[in-house]
């Protein structure tokens, strides 16, 4: 498959272009400098109060070019993909360098392509395929329990296609696919007394027929309704340290911001981040193997090749406990003088690419996840989160339940309210001490943001007992 | 250092933007829809990462785009587009006529009324050329002496992630069907400084201080920025873990900013009417403390939620949101004040795709008048919490638990540094045991509040 050829032929690009362009971008010197170019088009759909009150479409194009010197970056921009404004951005990067022009390799070398995706991107769908799966949302959610007073459904898509090409003669693809359906439910008890929110959704580098036979939309609608029940019954939570066991799938957001964030070779590279120096040593206990698979077919946080052209890989960042490697882009990679994982990613053609995650999850254990829960005398079930931040330096991370339970005596007791969780990245690992035999991944709903920019990335765990781990409530 | 400077590409002409957005509109009237809509921005931005004195990334550039509202009678849709080429513009078009043959009949859909149209008046001071006077070479000077300022303030400030300074035009162009046709440009610079500090047998602490201004003679001097920088990182060092506790909990203005952003997202007309907030239904009831008032007001000038009319064309406007304790005003668009049968605030945003939200314009919290340090002097055992980490905010409960981290106070002093501790209640709760106001009200950005001591929060540690 040559997917160059949607920039060859949608703009008349050559090559030749490429080179002069590249040219210009090393017209100061530097040690590489990198074009990338992006179309990107978007649609979406929704229904709100069963109506469909909003239908999109977009489309945003443009080219970045990047030269790099040393440790610096010199970066532009065009949302204009002519030849004009494409040499004004390589010789306004190009000023980051300051010595003797250089000349990039002519003759491009394709990396060999790999297909993780869909044939036929759901975009290309009709439009009212689409609107039939956000009102089949919409019905489901309304249909589970008289109390589920306000429904929101969306369908979102999108098809990118990138081309990035190098001085150091190489070139990459790819065409890109992304879907995603979302539920929210409000539900009210009868008396109008009380009120509680629920959410879920889910999707990835799928065609639509994903959510016709695997995932469908009474799927998400049921789960969403389902949640924002319970929730109308929950209690404050109890505050202080306590056990906590999470749930498969989703939770995994706690490696994502436990450790995943300070694994990042940039923060690494620069002493920023707490896991500083610490390849080689214990950072979990020895039931813990983690690692970060960009190759998962059809995943939303898979990619064929990452923002820089590199193939996506499957990193494993903690064996049985143990630190193993960072997750780099080409820039780290070189002045670390580690392997380039494959993890460089940008949220558009206007971004700088960096370490970013793909898809990270911790392998599954041996125990089973009933005999985990009655391992707690007393402490937290959480079922699923809403959204976690860290700060990689000093390693403190919060993350919030939106679905968590009470365990007494073994047993999944009251749903709580208000329940978030507080730890440190370097040592919350260490005291897993039950990992169940259940992995399972996020259904595709996680957009990781750092330094302003926002990708696409999946998480998972199997069922996990953390010893101690404070919880933030009211009680 | 560089050898030249770096060119700024000009915005297009004014008149330009203006011309398409007024023949797109005019477009898809002529597709067959009733009304329509377009906005335009346009802009240039420029920034500079500084670390350990070396340029770390420059990045400058520009871009466009447009984005387009269509109605068939009360049925609406709407695209975007980067691509400003015929075929680009045709796309736009005839995609939006498209869509908008799938949407719904919503009783409530379409512009505003045509008499709320407008631009409000004065001068709001939001465009200033001088942002992009500075050469190349004195923008990363700016960064560096930032970063410096905080590497130079202590030994114990060890590493960095860099000084930063950037600068930004946008030109912002809207036109509709109903014979508005508007323009304003903003400019925007900042500057940043985030030092790590690092002493034995302690996790390193990072933190960090910034200056915005929509013009240079506003931004604060890089020694200044670099120096707050440095001692906010410094007192975070060697902060341990306190035990779980209820405790009266004073939020530093940064801290206060991120509960005033929560009540301007309550107050929000859409989870009003859908009834996503725990302030629903409570117009004209007390919702906080008698000492609360709170403003939105979109007209503040130099202001970063200014603007002389929002994204549906409505003149921006002062609205007193809460007065001393009674809810008075949610801020709504077009559709959310039709949903509630009220009337406009004014605070109209869109992105480019999709129907308009609502954002807030200034939104701020009336200080009070004793000084911050007044405020801490009274508290006999207490947390000063000057970051939150996390998202623990539900709206439609009003529950609230959020990582922090602070100092901990003991007989009106800092004691030490804590972390890895939560600051938990409920909005309805907070709102009304708000106990101290300070006087320190000062806008860096589109939000802001003074000092606040809330009582009644529960500190979770160990």
């Amino acid at each position: 498959m040559d997917n160059n050829k949607f920039f060859f032929q949608r703009y008349g690009l050559t090559e030749q272009d490429l080179e002069r362009y590249l040219s210009a971008a090393l017209s100061a010197g530097g040690d590489f400098a990198d074009l990338y170019f992006e179309y990107q088009y978007t649609a979406s759909i929704s229904v709100d109060e069963s109506m469909v009150k909003s239908a999109t479409q977009g489309i945003s194009a443009g080219c970045g070019v990047r030269v790099i010197s040393g440790e610096r970056t010199g970066y532009a921009y065009t949302g204009e993909l002519t030849a004009e404004r494409i040499l004004h951005a390589a010789r306004t990067a190009a000023l980051i360098a300051s010595g003797p022009s250089k000349t990039p390799i002519t003759g491009f070398k394709p990396e060999a392509s790999r297909s993780l995706y869909p044939v036929t991107p759901s975009v290309d769908a009709e439009m009212s395929a689409k609107l039939d799966l956000v009102q089949r949302a919409d019905r489901a959610a309304r249909a589970y329990e008289p109390r589920i007073a306000q429904v929101r459904v969306s369908y979102a898509d999108e098809l990118r296609h990138i081309l990035v090409a190098g001085s150091d003669g190489s070139i990459a693809s790819d065409v890109q696919p992304l879907a995603r359906m979302n539920v929210f439910c409000i539900a009210k008890d009868h008396d109008g007394g009380n009120s509680a929110r629920g959410s879920a959704g889910g999707g990835g580098r799928v065609a639509l027929d994903f959510f016709l036979t695997e995932k469908t939309p009474e799927h998400f609608a049921t789960e969403a309704a389902r949640q924002a029940i319970i929730q109308l019954g929950a209690r404050p939570t109890p505050a202080g340290e306590m056990e906590v066991v999470l749930g498969p799938g989703w939770p995994g957001i706690l490696l994502h911001e436990a450790i995943g964030h300070g694994l990042e070779a940039d923060f690494n590279r620069k002493g920023t981040s707490a896991f500083t120096g610490l390849v080689g040593k214990r950072v979990a206990s020895e039931k813990c193997t983690v690692v970060d698979n960009g190759t998962l077919p059809s995943r939303r946080g898979s990619l064929n090749v990452d923002d820089e052209g590199s193939p996506t890989q499957n990193t494993v960042l903690i064996e049985k406990g143990i630190l193993k490697q960072y997750l780099s882009d080409k820039l780290s990679a070189r002045l670390m003088g580690i392997p380039d994982t494959g993890n460089g990613r940008r949220e558009s053609f206007e971004h700088i690419p960096m370490p970013r995650m793909t898809n990270t999850y911790m392998l599954a254990g041996e125990d089973d996840p009933a005999d985990i829960l009655r391992s707690v005398k007393y402490g937290i079930f959480a079922r699923t989160f809403g959204g976690g931040q860290v700060d990689i330096t000093n390693g403190k991370f919060v993350f919030s339940a939106s679905e968590a339970y009470l365990i007494e005596d073994g047993k999944v007791t009251a749903p709580l309210k208000g329940c978030s969780l507080i730890g440190n990245g370097p040592d919350v690992l260490t005291r897993v001490s039950m990992v169940g035999n259940d992995l399972q991944l996020d259904e595709g709903v996680g957009t990781c943001g750092k330094d302003g920019q926002a990708v696409p990335v999946g998480v998972g765990i199997p069922t996990l007992k953390v010893d101690r781990i404070t919880v933030g409530g009211t009680k | 250092m560089l050898s030249a400077d770096l060119e700024t590409r000009n915005s297009k002409p004014e008149t330009d933007l203006k011309e398409l957005a007024n023949d797109v509109v005019r477009r898809a009237l002529a597709g067959g829809a009733t009304a329509a809509e377009a906005v335009v921005h346009d802009g240039t931005e420029f920034s500079t990462v500084v670390r350990l004195g070396e340029v770390e990334t420059l990045k400058e550039a520009g871009s466009h785009a447009m984005g387009l509202r269509v109605f068939f009678g009360k049925r609406a849709a709407s695209t975007h587009t980067s691509d400003f080429s015929a075929d680009g513009i045709c796309q736009l078009v005839e995609g939006a006529l498209a869509l908008a043959r799938l949407t719904s009949e919503d009783p409530h859909a379409g512009l505003p009324e045509p008499e709320l149209l407008g631009s409000a008046s004065g001068d709001f001071q939001l465009y200033f050329d001088d942002v992009y006077s500075l050469p190349t070479g004195e923008r990363i000077a700016h960064a560096r002496r930032a970063e410096a300022a905080a590497l130079n303030a202590d030994p114990r400030i060890r590493n960095s992630d860099g000084g930063s300074f950037d600068a930004a035009h946008n030109h912002h162009v809207m036109v509709n069907s109903l014979g508005f046709c508007g323009e304003y440009k903003t400019s925007y610079c900042s500057l940043a400084a985030v030092p790590i500090a690092q002493i034995e047998d302690c996790p390193m602490q990072r933190d960090y201080w910034f200056s915005v201004a929509r013009t240079l003679r506003k931004l604060e001097s890089p020694e200044h920025v670099g120096r707050i920088a440095a001692e906010r990182a410094l007192r975070r060092l060697g902060a341990r873990k306190v035990k779980t506790a209820r405790v009266p909990v004073i939020f530093d203005p940064m801290v206060s900013r991120s509960l005033l952003d929560t009540i301007s997202q309550a107050v929000n007309g859409d989870a009003i009417y859908r009834g996503a907030s725990f302030l629903a239904g409570k117009l004209g009831e007390k919702i906080a403390g008698e000492n609360i008032t709170v403003i939105d007001d979109g007209t503040m000038p130099g202001g970063f939620g200014t603007s002389p009319f929002d994204d549906e064309a409505v003149p921006t406007q002062h609205t007193t949101v809460i007065e001393r304790g009674v809810l008075k005003s949610y801020l709504l668009n077009t559709y959310t004040a039709r949903k509630l049968g009220l009337r406009t605030t004014g605070n109209a945003a869109r992105g480019l795709a999709g129907n308009p939200g609502i954002s807030s314009g200034n939104f701020f919290l009336q200080p009070g008048a004793r000084p911050p340090h007044h405020i801490l002097a009274d508290v006999r055992q207490g947390l000063y919490v000057t970051e939150f980490l996390g998202f623990g905010v539900n709206l439609v409960t009003g529950d609230y638990s959020r990582g922090a981290s602070g100092v901990w106070i003991e007989n009106g002093e800092p004691a030490y540094p804590v972390e890895e501790i939560t600051v938990a209640g409920n909005l309805r709760e907070m709102l009304n045991h708000i106990s101290e106001i300070g006087s320190d009200l000062e806008f860096r950005g589109s939000t802001a509040a003074p000092t606040l001591r809330i009582d009644g929060m529960t500190v979770a540690g160990e």
